[in-house]
């Protein structure tokens, strides 16, 4: 098959995430599209190991590792001074966990994309705090085990959705993408590039280690969550116009649970009521983007027939 | 050019002359005149600079550390809370040898709310890798700006330029304002060495394992002993181009003081006055204004102390459980000379309460006649004296 995806790469061997990491996958496509042009910040998370201890580094442009709770204001800094200096061509990108993202470092990103500072942010969602060792976090799914919500105290409580929270604030561009579908994410990123202002972009990148899960599964479990609807794969201009890139045939959610350690414990009337959250989410997001959930034709709800995956 | 303006806006004008080029900052009372100021200069375009409106403290620090690392000069100013919302960032600003240069108003930490002057909140900081300049009026807060800027820059270390809450921030002064182009002979455009460079890309602040850590901490510490030497060279260069320096410390009759007040901002004006009337009625007093906190300049205060019998020292701060700061630091400072003056600590002025004349004559009588310090801090000035122990 013939591929638009460009030979160059900007991570070198040597990266020390572990086997199957989703995040190290994602770093790799994303700058092969964005090129060298591109100053990285990294606030605290997986990625401030993963990229290798001083005095190696496993990527080719420059990195500024920085505080868990500033990805947002240290990009800004970083542009106003690229701006200052007179350029205008290198893209400045944060490179944030769901932490560093959903929770701590909300703050500093909402302030980022309120004052439209020209940068891309991206959040590798792991769903919880993997680099201290799986603790949840907001963007922890309803129905996880963590060792933060361990045993009967899985987490009851969904997931923020953390693309609306960013839509709210009008960005020009906010997307989700997923390490099982490279190309759609490299031409969000591609997009998302060529866009002036604030850009997010919500990429899901699966944790074998957290999710106790095979790492030869790590791409299969991400592809499961778009499939499922878990994960929907749109983009959202302007905070208003709404496309979805991907329309699932139909999987149930069940089938995307089972593979995973960390839902293991849950119980048939569990799987329904996530399946329910799944299904109303997905409505919503049909709606959003203008699209009836009851109506006839090929963007309609997919029916509920279970088809076996194939990985 | 002398002007009549108030203490932050001295600072503001010196920020303008350095050409600073990002500048990022929340609002804070009684920071507020110095960023105003500059959003000012900044509109009119009298600075063109890249002013960034962020959404706290925290986030003022962090941008700034993004804009130093890509290699621009940067400023922003804090008080009280808003410099302990920033706490960590100072750790990464020195960590990652960031010559950053911030305005810290001195104001007093809640409960309960005080928006006075009060050295707590910029002492509390002491560690965290910073230079530290008290200033006494708002022509050293002007001078000391502009210095700051080639300390920062020649050592690679971040300097806070501290003063008092209303006593100095707030107070009309005349004030020499230097002419842009003898600042621009003075303090050459910011060239770091190294910065965030697409074509030459590297990685800054990364993983540190146990086997480079404590070099690196030990290249910091290099720096901040290298920085009293280079104030100093600085300050020189200084009064060669403006005709005014201040030193490390300044030492006011103290070749021959039985007694020496040490002080710090706007109380070393009060203790001059002070220590000038007691002189006319034949005291032997002297006064050591310490200008420097960080790094602590000990050969200076030993050189200016040892022949003292006593010394007193006013700090307007304190640290729970032990005394005041400048006290404890004095004390360690001279603990190993064989042969050194007896060390009174005195609490006064916390939360912007006045220290007046009045109470600096008490505070010198009180040490003149006790032998011995009764405990490691006095607290001065108290409308409730605390039982006693």
């Amino acid at each position: 098959m013939e591929s638009n995806v460009q030979d160059r790469e900007y991570m070198c061997s040597g990266h020390v995430g572990c086997p199957g990491c989703g995040a190290a996958i994602a770093m790799r496509f994303l700058l092969k599209a964005l090129g060298e042009k591109t100053v990285m910040v990294i606030p605290a998370c997986c990625w401030s190991i993963i990229a290798g201890p001083y005095p190696q580094s496993t990527l080719r442009v420059p990195v500024l590792h920085t505080a868990f709770e500033t990805g947002g204001a240290v990009a800004s800094g970083v542009r106003a001074a690229l701006d200052l200096q007179g350029d205008r061509e290198t893209t400045v990108v944060t490179w944030a966990g769901d932490g560093g993202t959903f929770d701590i470092g909300f703050q500093a990103l909402s302030g980022a994309v309120e004052r439209n500072e020209d940068f891309i942010y991206v959040c590798y969602d792991n769903e919880a705090y993997m680099n201290t060792g799986v603790q949840r976090s907001s963007s922890t799914p309803y129905g996880a085990w963590t060792t933060t919500t361990p045993g009967q105290e899985w987490k009851k409580l969904r997931k923020k959705n953390i693309v609306e929270a960013l839509v709210a604030h009008r960005i020009p561009y906010a997307a989700t993408a997923s390490i099982a579908f490279p190309e759609d994410l490299m031409r969000k990123v591609h997009k998302a590039k060529g866009i002036r202002g604030s850009r997010f972009l919500h990429i899901y990148a699966s944790c074998p280690t957290g999710w106790r899960l095979p790492s030869e599964l790590a791409v299969k479990i991400a592809r499961m969550a778009v499939q499922t609807n878990i994960f929907p794969l749109y983009e959202v201009e302007n905070g208003v116009r709404y496309t979805i890139n991907y329309m699932p045939k139909g999987y149930l959610v069940r089938e995307y649970f089972k593979l995973q350690g960390r839902f293991k414990h849950l119980t048939d009337a569990d799987l329904e009521e996530i399946q329910r959250m799944v299904d109303e989410d997905w409505e919503l997001l049909l709606r959003k983007a203008g699209l009836s959930p009851g109506a006839a034709g090929p963007i309609a709800t997919p029916s509920r027939a279970s088809v076996p995956f194939r990985g | 050019m002398k002007k009549v303006v108030e203490g932050s806006h001295a600072v503001s004008e010196a920020v303008r002359l350095c050409r600073v080029q990002v500048i990022s900052a929340y609002p804070i009372t009684p920071q507020t005149h110095i960023v105003e100021r500059l959003s000012e200069f900044c509109s009119n375009g009298s600075l063109k600079a890249k002013f960034l409106r962020v959404e706290s403290e925290h986030s003022a620090m962090a941008a700034l550390i993004g804009a130093a690392s890509a290699g621009v000069r940067t400023f922003t100013a804090t008080s009280s809370q808003g410099l302990a919302l920033m706490h960590e960032l100072l750790h990464w600003a020195s960590g990652a040898r960031l010559p950053i240069v911030m305005a810290e108003v001195n104001r007093a930490l809640a409960p309960g709310w005080n928006i006075w002057t009060d050295q707590t909140d910029s002492l509390a900081q002491r560690d965290t890798g910073w230079i530290q300049i008290y200033c006494e009026d708002a022509q050293e807060a002007l001078d000391s700006t502009i210095q700051a800027y080639k300390l920062a820059e020649t050592v690679f270390l971040p300097v806070m330029v501290i003063l008092d809450a209303f006593f100095l921030s707030h107070t009309y002064e005349p004030v020499d304002i230097p002419d842009q182009s003898d600042v621009d002979r003075f303090l050459p455009p910011f060239r770091p060495s190294f910065r965030l460079d697409t074509r030459a890309p590297a990685a800054f602040n990364q993983l540190s394992p146990p086997n480079v850590y404590m070099e690196m901490r030990r290249d910091l510490q290099d720096a901040m002993e290298s920085a009293l030497h280079a104030l100093l060279s600085i300050d020189d260069e200084y009064r060669s181009f403006f005709g005014r320096s201040y030193g490390a410390v300044e030492a006011v009759h103290c070749d021959d003081a039985d007694i020496i007040f040490v002080t710090s901002g706007t109380i070393s004006s009060t203790c001059r006055l002070v220590v000038e009337k007691l002189r006319r009625d034949g005291e032997k007093i002297g006064l050591l204004k310490m200008r420097l906190f960080r790094p602590f300049p000990y050969s200076l205060v030993k050189q200016w102390t040892l022949k003292a019998r006593k010394l007193a020292v006013i700090d307007r701060n304190f640290s729970f459980g032990a005394s005041g700061i400048f006290a404890q630091e004095i004390r360690a400072a001279l603990c190993n000379e064989p042969k050194r003056p007896l060390v009174f600590g005195y609490v006064a002025g916390l939360g912007g309460r006045d220290v007046t004349p009045e109470l600096l004559e008490e505070i010198y009588w009180k040490t003149k006649t006790s032998a011995h310090p009764e405990s490691e801090s006095l607290w001065m000035g108290l409308q409730h004296p605390a039982p006693a122990a």
